[in-house]
C-alpha cells in the first residue's frame, strides 16, 4: 500500500515535471504553419528557448535602447497595428526627428531573407543594428546599449538564463531580439484557417476576390506570405526625396526605384502604405494600381501589359479583392498576449 | 623485461608528445608597425596641415582603417598564414597602441608581407557570433567601422577639415572618407577590399628569431589617397561614402603602403 502511494506520487510528480515542460516548450517553440514553405532563418543557429524569446521580448519593449531612453523597438512597431506604426506615413523616433520611409511589419521574418525597404540587411540578428544607430530614430551607439544592459540590475541574470552566462554579448542581444521577432508569425488569418481546411469557407464574394488576387496580383505578392521577396517599382512617382529604393545598397542602375514587395496580410492593421506611406487607404492603393501607375525607370514589367501601365480593376473587381484582402487579417496575432510588452 | 616495456612507453609517449605540438616551440614575436603619416610629415591629428595632390590644403580629424587576412613569406617562398579568427585589426590614429599589430609567427626569414585593407567577404557575412574583438559593430566608440544600413565593414575612414570643402549642414568645412563594399550578400555590387603585398628585400626582410622582437616598420601615407591611380580633390568630392566613386580612392589605398624597414 506504502509503495502504490509512493509510487503514485513520483508518477504525479513526473506528470507535473512532463506537463510544466510541455507548456514551456510550447510557449517557446517555432512551430512551422502547415500552409507555410520552410523558413529561412537559420534556427540551428539561434535555438528559440522560453527564456531567450523572453530576454527578446523585453529587450524589443524597453526604451534603454535609444540615447536618451525614450524610443524602445516597440515604439514605432505597435502589435495592434501589426507591429507598425499606425497612422504613421513615416516615423518619428528620437527628439521627434522623421524618418524617410514607413515602418514594416514585424511579422513572419524568419521568412524573409531581406530586412528593409532596400534589402539593405542581409541576416535578421544584423537588422536591430539599423534602428539603434540612427540618427532620426534611436540615436545610440551599439557599445552603449550594451554598457547599459550590463550595468542594470536585471538584466545579467535574464542572459544567464537566456544564454547561461552574465555575459553580455552583442551577439546574445541580437540573438535574443531575433528570437522574439521570429516567433512574431501571423498565420492564423481566416485564410490561413481556410487554406489548412480547418472549417471555415470562403464567401462567393471573397472566392471571387481571391481569384481576382490570383490573376492580377499573386505573381508579386505570392502566396502563403503574400510576398515573392523581390524588389520592384510599383510605378509610384518618385517623391521630394527621390528615394531611389535598392540602388542605393546595390549601386546597379536596374534596381533604381525598386522596393522589397510588401506582404498584404493584416492591412487593416497597417495604413498607410508604399514605402513612403504616402497611400492612407487601400481604396487609394487600388486606384494607384488601377489609374497612377508612372511610367517611370524600371517600371515593372508586370505592370506594363497593356496600353495603360497599371492593372486594369473594375469597381466591382476591386470591391471582391478588399473583401479577399480581409481574409488576410489575422486579429489573433494582433491580440497575442505573448508578443505583447508584459 | 619490464625495463624494456617502460622503455618503450616512454618513447612511444615522447613521440605522440611531439606530434601534437609541432610548430609552438618554434614561434616568436613579430610586430608590424603602422606609422601614419602625410607625405613628408608625420600625421597630428588636427593640427597638423597638409596638402594634398589638388593642391587643396587639409587637415585629419579621423583617421582608421582594418588590416586583415595577414600573410608572410619566407625567402624560400613558404607561406605563413596567420590564424584567421586572429588576424583582423584595427589602425586608429588616436590609439597608439593599435599601430603595432603583434603576432606569433615561426621562426624564419620573411621576405615577404601581404595583408587585406578591409574585411574580406566571408567576415562581412558571418553570423554575429562569429564577429568578436574589432569585427563587433559594438567595439566602435565615436567613429564606427560599421554600416548597418548596409551590413557590411567600413575598411577606411579619413574625415578631416579643408578650406576646400564646401560649407556642410553643420556649417563647418567638412570632408567625409568613408571607403567599403565587399561586393554585396546576394547581388553583386562595388568591391573596395584591396590587397597589399610588400617586399621585404629592400629594406631589410624580418629575420624571425624567439630571442628578439622582429618589428617591420610601415608607413601609411594618407597623402597618397589623394593621388595614385586617380587624383581626388576635396572640393570635386567632399563626401565619399558606398556610391560608384568610391571605387577611385580604394584603388589609392594599396599606395599608401611602404616599407621603410626592420627592426630585428
Amino acid at each position: 500500500m506504502i509503495n502504490r502511494k509512493l509510487t503514485m506520487g513520483v508518477l504525479l510528480v513526473l506528470l507535473f515535471y512532463a506537463c510544466s515542460k510541455q507548456v514551456e516548450q510550447q510557449y517557446a517553440v517555432f512551430r512551422q504553419p502547415g500552409n507555410f514553405p520552410a523558413p529561412a532563418y537559420n534556427l540551428a543557429g539561434n535555438e528559440i528557448t522560453g527564456k531567450g524569446f523572453e530576454l527578446g521580448r523585453k529587450l524589443f519593449y524597453d526604451p534603454l535602447l535609444s540615447a536618451d531612453n525614450t524610443i524602445s523597438c516597440g515604439t514605432c512597431h505597435v502589435q495592434s497595428a501589426a507591429f507598425t506604426h499606425h497612422g504613421h506615413d513615416i516615423s518619428h523616433g528620437i527628439n521627434d526627428r522623421l524618418g524617410s520611409r514607413n515602418a514594416q511589419p514585424i511579422m513572419n521574418l524568419a521568412w524573409e531573407k531581406t530586412f528593409m525597404w532596400d534589402g539593405g540587411v542581409a541576416d535578421l540578428d544584423l537588422q536591430p543594428i539599423v534602428p539603434i544607430t540612427s540618427h532620426v530614430e534611436m540615436n545610440e551607439t551599439l557599445g552603449n546599449v550594451l554598457n547599459k544592459l550590463r550595468s542594470s540590475a536585471v538584466y545579467p541574470a535574464l542572459y544567464k538564463d537566456a544564454f547561461g552566462s552574465t555575459a553580455i554579448t552583442t551577439a546574445t542581444t541580437m540573438k535574443a531580439l531575433s528570437q522574439f521577432m521570429v516567433m512574431c508569425i501571423s498565420s492564423n488569418s481566416r485564410y490561413d484557417s481556410i487554406m489548412r481546411g480547418e472549417g471555415p469557407l470562403f464567401t462567393q464574394e471573397e472566392n471571387e476576390g481571391y481569384g481576382i488576387f490570383q490573376q492580377k496580383c499573386g505573381s508579386c505578392h505570392k502566396e502563403p506570405l503574400f510576398t515573392d521577396l523581390s524588389f520592384r517599382n510599383n510605378g509610384l512617382r518618385p517623391g521630394p526625396l527621390n528615394d531611389e529604393g535598392r540602388f542605393a545598397i546595390t549601386l546597379n542602375a536596374a534596381d533604381t526605384y525598386k522596393f522589397k514587395v510588401p506582404s498584404l496580410r493584416n492591412l487593416a492593421y497597417t495604413a498607410p502604405y508604399m514605402h513612403d506611406g504616402r497611400l492612407r487607404t487601400l481604396n487609394a492603393v487600388l486606384h494607384h494600381y488601377g489609374q497612377e501607375v508612372q511610367e517611370t525607370l524600371n517600371l515593372d514589367p508586370l505592370l506594363r501589359q497593356t496600353d495603360k501601365p497599371g492593372i486594369a480593376l473594375t469597381e466591382a473587381e476591386k470591391l471582391k479583392l478588399l473583401a479577399f484582402l480581409r481574409t488576410l487579417n489575422d486579429k489573433k496575432f494582433i491580440t497575442d498576449k505573448k508578443l505583447s510588452e508584459q | 623485461m619490464r625495463q624494456y616495456l617502460a622503455l618503450a612507453i616512454l618513447v612511444l609517449f615522447t613521440a605522440c608528445k611531439k606530434d601534437e605540438t609541432p610548430l609552438d616551440n618554434s614561434t616568436a614575436p613579430l610586430s608590424i608597425e603602422f606609422d601614419n603619416i602625410a607625405g613628408d610629415k608625420n600625421l597630428q591629428l588636427n593640427t597638423g596641415v597638409y596638402t594634398n595632390a589638388a593642391n587643396e590644403p587639409f587637415s585629419v580629424s579621423v583617421f582608421q582603417y582594418f588590416i586583415s587576412n595577414v600573410k608572410l613569406t619566407t625567402t624560400d617562398g613558404k607561406d605563413y598564414v596567420v590564424p584567421q579568427d586572429s588576424s583582423y585589426f584595427m589602425i586608429n590614429e588616436t590609439d597608439v597602441a593599435s599601430h603595432s599589430v603583434k603576432l606569433h609567427v615561426p621562426q624564419a626569414d620573411y621576405s615577404s608581407l601581404s595583408f587585406i585593407v578591409g574585411v574580406d567577404s566571408l567576415r562581412n557575412t558571418m553570423d554575429i557570433s562569429r564577429r568578436t574583438g574589432v569585427l563587433d559593430p559594438a567595439s566602435y566608440s565615436d567613429h564606427g567601422m560599421y554600416w548597418g544600413w548596409n551590413s557590411g565593414y567600413i575598411f577606411v575612414k579619413l574625415e578631416g577639415t579643408s578650406s576646400s570643402a564646401p560649407v556642410d549642414a553643420s556649417g563647418q568645412r567638412y570632408f567625409r572618407y568613408h571607403i567599403g563594399g565587399f561586393g554585396g550578400y546576394s547581388t553583386p555590387t562595388i568591391n573596395n577590399i584591396r590587397s597589399v603585398t610588400i617586399d621585404l628585400t629592400r629594406a631589410g626582410i624580418a629575420s624571425v628569431r624567439r630571442d628578439r622582437e622582429t618589428n617591420v616598420h610601415l608607413m601609411v601615407d594618407v597623402l597618397k589617397m589623394f593621388g595614385g591611380s586617380s587624383s581626388i580633390s576635396i572640393a570635386s568630392n567632399p563626401t565619399v561614402m558606398f556610391g560608384p566613386f568610391s571605387v577611385n580612392i580604394a584603388d589609392n589605398i594599396p599606395g599608401m603602403f611602404r616599407h621603410d624597414h626592420t627592426e630585428d
